[in-house]
């Protein structure tokens, strides 16, 4: 009888706040500030910091104001999860923007979704990352349409048939992107002729670039993120290979070209948004994010900032700033005019939209082709 | 076959730099029966250091052999000091303690530099700066690839044993070492100064890891804090297998260390990489502690 | 079995007193996380502090024991998902689940002890740390528990009640056992093993006895943090944590079971401290692990018996109150 009553006792687990404090609205920011993918987590956080600042300067949500804590994870998963708990239980933030890399997203949304609180991810491509509940959003696009992208531009574009695949078997955004891969490279016809893996964190790749070599692959696809892939692709030099190399948008960073030097020149990636885009939008987006930080925004920061405006609309249109009308408010966003493109919440709460080509050149990534999941 | 070749010749390269770090570990332990955990971090702070020297004194401007010396011998003056200061600071005091206490010592000191390298550095990678390269690219046979700078580790890694190997065997510093490993209190009545010989082997071992951190930084351009843990515990893997106090065997063991590595990513997975070296150390402890080219110590009860 | 009546009374009292407790969740998670670690510390005391082997992965007990225990609550709540939902029912799986996660861990004590036995000192520490390495790499390549994306969705199952009776039962436990002839088998084998061999004491089994014993609170204390956090990643288990357990038993005293609780609370609540003072603002980063290794350093430089050396809180009382010390 004592045990049974030790059920009783737990805490709720609703949001019941809601309000946040007075004149702001508490948003809790998670991301990795340090760590590998550093450039991830500060670009994002830019991104936000950016629109936060804008719509502050209009007057706010209602009059009263955005008010964002950022915890940093360290890039560690469970650094996530803590970051998410405290964020939730003890700062009682009404939303979460969280986070740009898929494994640790997956880490924190059945957090957000067990205390009702709504996350919008903005760059987790996993597919897994929505499927954890209705309180889960993103703003990008997801890995079974990332896939199809890159296969489809090295097969039909570039008239590739035998691809070799180098996975981070440590993160679930390569190990799901190369699944997603392989398979619809074979259906277009494809040959995948060789398959290895590394693990976050390696330094030395050699041992699995010279088996891949030795299978003579036309190209070598490495979803992975922007540090290994620098040392891979200049490994891969050394080895003698100088076939092109791919991959998707854990490419995107300022660091990549300073790592791998020249030698990932001439190598192609997917991604997010490009800055040559010419939609006024994204221009408008570029001049702003150069004058405040100097620098010309990759897709991580443009990314963070349509989340943080996409939350921003939707704060606006709720009824009030509880977790359910938030999330019901996030669920009916309509062609959103982002920097990212147009686009609106599907029934999954994924949005439809567009990738880019991009080809690294002496450290900048030039536009080679847009692809709309209508062209798929 | 020409795959087996390259494997066998990356093998080697990741065994010399292993190797360069597990002399530095079997020189210690040999003096002080003691394994200094901090080793690895010493060899983290060696890279860093010439990183900081490149850009302070411009050494990126002007790659050149001249510019990698530099940078060697700032590594490896600021990695011997912390070498002494560690000794003396945190290991001399408890010599006479229990070995578990100076075990956990050396484990506080190794987390010590870990921490605060990431405290004042920050967490995330940095990048050495090209400060030296070959003119003629790569050297090339068919399809079979050397990076010249692996090649000079091994070089160097060959002959730091060849060198050590006479300074231990042909000199009275040598002599002195061998006879404090030996033990410490006969040592003393013999007249040599223990205190400063250990201090001496302790400098030693630390320069010589400072000076592998900066040519890993080279080749490896990715340098962070937490970079010295596994290259640490898989070099003292490498000393254990080869015979810990023995410096040929040092060498040896970090070869095969480092060939067994490269084949199991090669031939099968990179799952069980870093796991590979616990499992050797393991089979080590259990089969021959002595390792391949130690010999036996009788317990005196 | 008399003690067993015992230990289980005074945890049922316990677990009554700590439930009216349960009122601010922040400072309910800090109660729960100190009592999870001190668990894990006495755990580690039993096999570094009283028997003398030095362990340094002892984090890989806790995440066999947290991995099978949130495997099979996950497991059970999906094939009786009646069961696990019904308040009582719920109660008695997860104790269920505790056991097994403990049982597990026990396993592989035995397995990393046996290797154990004929090595000492550095080579012993070295090799333990290689065996939590090596169980965290299993645990990464193990798709069935998550691998590297770890294992979410855990019921959210412990309560201060669950932790403070299961620490309670389990200290009364350990100190029995120390005061019987096994304990003073482990003493035996720590202060001189072949003297102790000499004199008829099994070294061997005493030795892979502290090893499973230790791994099983271990893996029990794993299990209740399984599902406090409702999360798993096997990060969280390297060697960090290991060293995080190895500094509480310093401090609190090898060979002290309070020391190593009170080690556990000082610790745990220098923790949140720092991480208070982070999110102030006050400090920038995360200090938490430098404090800790330059705290180690200071400890083993000037009193590295801890606070209580191998004394326990009952024998310093008398001191205290300025009687005879026996």
């Amino acid at each position: 009888m004592l045990l049974a009553s030790n059920g009783c006792s737990k805490n709720s687990e609703t949001n019941t706040s809601g309000a946040g404090d007075g004149d702001s609205l508490l948003i809790g920011e998670i991301a990795p500030m340090t760590g590998s993918e550093a450039t991830f987590g500060v670009s994002t956080h830019r991104g936000i910091e950016l629109a936060f600042e804008q719509i502050n300067g209009s007057g706010g949500i209602k009059g009263k104001k955005l008010k964002l804590q950022t915890m940093d994870n360290q890039g560690k998963t469970d650094e996530a999860a803590l970051a998410a708990t405290k964020l939730i239980t003890q700062s009682k933030v009404i939303a979460i923007l969280a986070e740009p890399t898929s494994g640790r997203t997956l880490a924190i949304a059945p957090l957000a979704q067990r205390y009702k609180i709504p996350l919008i991810s903005s760059s987790a491509t996993n597919p897994r990352v929505t499927e954890v509940g209705d309180y889960i959003f993103r703003v990008c696009f997801i890995d079974p349409f990332q896939g199809p992208v890159i296969s489809r531009f090295i097969y039909a574009t570039k008239h590739l048939k035998n691809i070799a695949i180098l996975t981070d078997m440590k993160s679930d955004y390569s190990v799901s992107l190369s699944e997603i891969f392989e398979s619809h490279f074979k259906n277009q016809g494809g040959k995948i002729v060789a398959k290895q893996s590394y693990a976050a964190g390696d330094v030395d790749f050699k041992a699995q670039l010279t088996a891949l070599r030795n299978d003579k692959p036309d190209g070598i696809f490495i979803p992975g993120y922007y540090t290994e892939v620098g040392l891979i692709a200049r490994q891969a030099k050394e080895l003698g290979i100088t076939v092109p190399l791919f991959g998707g948008d854990g490419w995107d960073s300022p660091k990549l070209a300073e790592i791998a030097g020249a030698s990932i020149n001439g190598s192609f990636f997917a991604n997010h948004y490009s800055a040559d885009d010419p939609s006024p939008v994204t221009q408008q987006f570029i001049k702003d994010y150069k004058s405040r930080y100097g620098d010309i925004p990759d897709g991580m920061a443009a990314m963070g900032f349509d989340s943080a405006q996409v939350l921003a609309q939707a704060l606006k249109r709720a009824e009030n700033f509880s977790g359910d009308a938030i999330r019901a408010s996030l669920a009916s966003t309509k062609d959103h005019s982002g920097v990212t493109g147009t686009f609106s919440m599907d029934a999954n709460r994924n949005p439809s939209k567009s990738a880019v080509m991009l080809e690294v050149q002496n450290g900048k990534f030039n536009f080679i082709a847009k692809i709309s999941p209508k062209d798929l | 076959m020409v795959e087996f070749i390259q494997h066998i010749i990356n093998g080697l390269s990741l065994g010399s730099i292993y190797a360069l770090i597990a002399l530095g570990y079997t020189m210690v332990f040999g003096v002080l029966q003691l394994i200094n955990f901090a080793h690895g971090d010493i060899y983290m702070m060696g890279a860093f250091v010439g990183l900081f020297s490149s850009r302070w004194l411009g050494l990126a401007a002007h790659p050149s052999l001249g510019s990698l010396l530099i940078a060697i011998v700032c590594a490896m003056t600021v990695c011997a000091l912390t070498g002494y200061l560690i000794e003396r600071l945190a290991y001399r005091p408890l010599r006479k303690s229990p070995r578990i206490n100076l075990l956990i010592t050396a484990v506080g000191v190794s987390l010590f530099l870990e921490f605060s390298g990431q405290l004042w550095l920050g967490a995330d990678p940095k990048f050495f700066p090209e400060i030296f390269k070959f003119d003629g690219g790569l050297l090339k046979w068919g399809d079979i690839v050397l990076n010249p700078l692996t090649l000079t580790v091994l070089i160097i890694s060959l002959s730091l044993m060849a060198l050590l190997h006479i300074l231990v065997t042909r000199t009275r510093l040598g002599r002195a070492m061998r006879a404090v490993s030996f033990s410490h209190d006969h040592a003393a009545l013999m007249g040599i100064p223990t205190d400063r010989i250990i201090s001496a082997t302790f400098m030693l071992g630390s320069a010589l890891a400072g000076a592998a951190g900066v040519m890993v930084g080279l080749i490896y351009p990715k340098i962070e804090p937490l970079m010295g843990v596994l290259p640490g515990l898989k070099a003292f893997v490498a000393a254990v297998l080869g015979g810990i106090g023995n410096l040929t065997g040092a060498v040896l063991g970090a070869m095969i260390l480092g060939m067994s590595e490269e084949f199991l990513v090669g031939y099968g997975s990179s799952a069980y990489r870093d796991a590979l070296a616990f499992a050797i150390l393991i089979l080590t402890l259990l089969i021959k502690p002595t390792g391949l080219l130690g010999h036996g110590k009788v317990e005196k009860v | 079995m008399i003690r067993w009546i015992l230990a289980f009374v005074l945890a049922l009292i316990f677990a009554n007193f700590t439930q009216s407790l349960t009122g601010y969740e922040y400072v309910n998670s800090i109660l729960i996380y100190a009592g999870i670690n001190a668990l894990l510390a006495t755990s580690l005391n039993l096999v570094s502090g009283f028997t003398g082997q030095f362990s340094m992965g002892h984090a890989g007990f806790m995440s066999v024991g947290g991995y099978s225990a949130a495997w099979l609550a996950l497991n059970l709540s999906s094939h009786f998902p009646a069961l696990t939902t019904d308040p009582v029912g719920s109660q008695a799986i997860f104790l269920i689940c505790i056991l097994f996660g403990g049982l597990q861990a026990a396993l592989a004590g035995y397995i990393v002890g046996l290797p154990s036995l004929r090595l000492k000192g550095d080579y012993l520490a070295i090799v333990t740390l290689g065996f939590g390495e090596i169980i965290r790499v299993i645990i990464l390549n193990t798709q069935a528990v998550g691998g590297p994306r770890g294992l979410a969705g855990i019921p959210s199952w412990t309560t201060l009640p669950w932790v403070y009776g299961i620490l309670v039962a389990s200290l009364f436990y350990m100190w029995r056992l120390l005061q019987g002839s096994r304990g003073r088998a482990f003493m035996a084998v720590r202060e001189d093993e072949i003297a102790a061999a000499s004199v008829g004491v099994f070294t061997t089994s005493a030795k892979v006895r502290a090893f499973i014993t230790g791994a099983f609170f271990a893996g029990v204390s794993g299990s209740l943090f399984a599902h406090s956090l409702s999360y798993l990643n096997p990060q969280t288990f390297d060697f960090n944590r290991s060293f995080e357990a190895i500094i509480m038993v310093v401090l609190g005293g090898m060979g002290s079971l309070s020391g190593s609780v009170l080690a556990a609370f000082l610790l745990t609540g220098l923790r949140e401290l720092l991480r208070l003072l982070k999110d102030q603002g006050i400090t920038e980063l995360d200090y938490r692990m430098v404090v800790y290794s330059i705290a180690l350093l200071v400890l083993m430089l000037t009193r590295p018996k801890g606070l209580f050396g191998r004394l326990e809180i009952k024998d310093l009382i008398p001191k205290l109150f300025g009687g005879k010390a026996t």
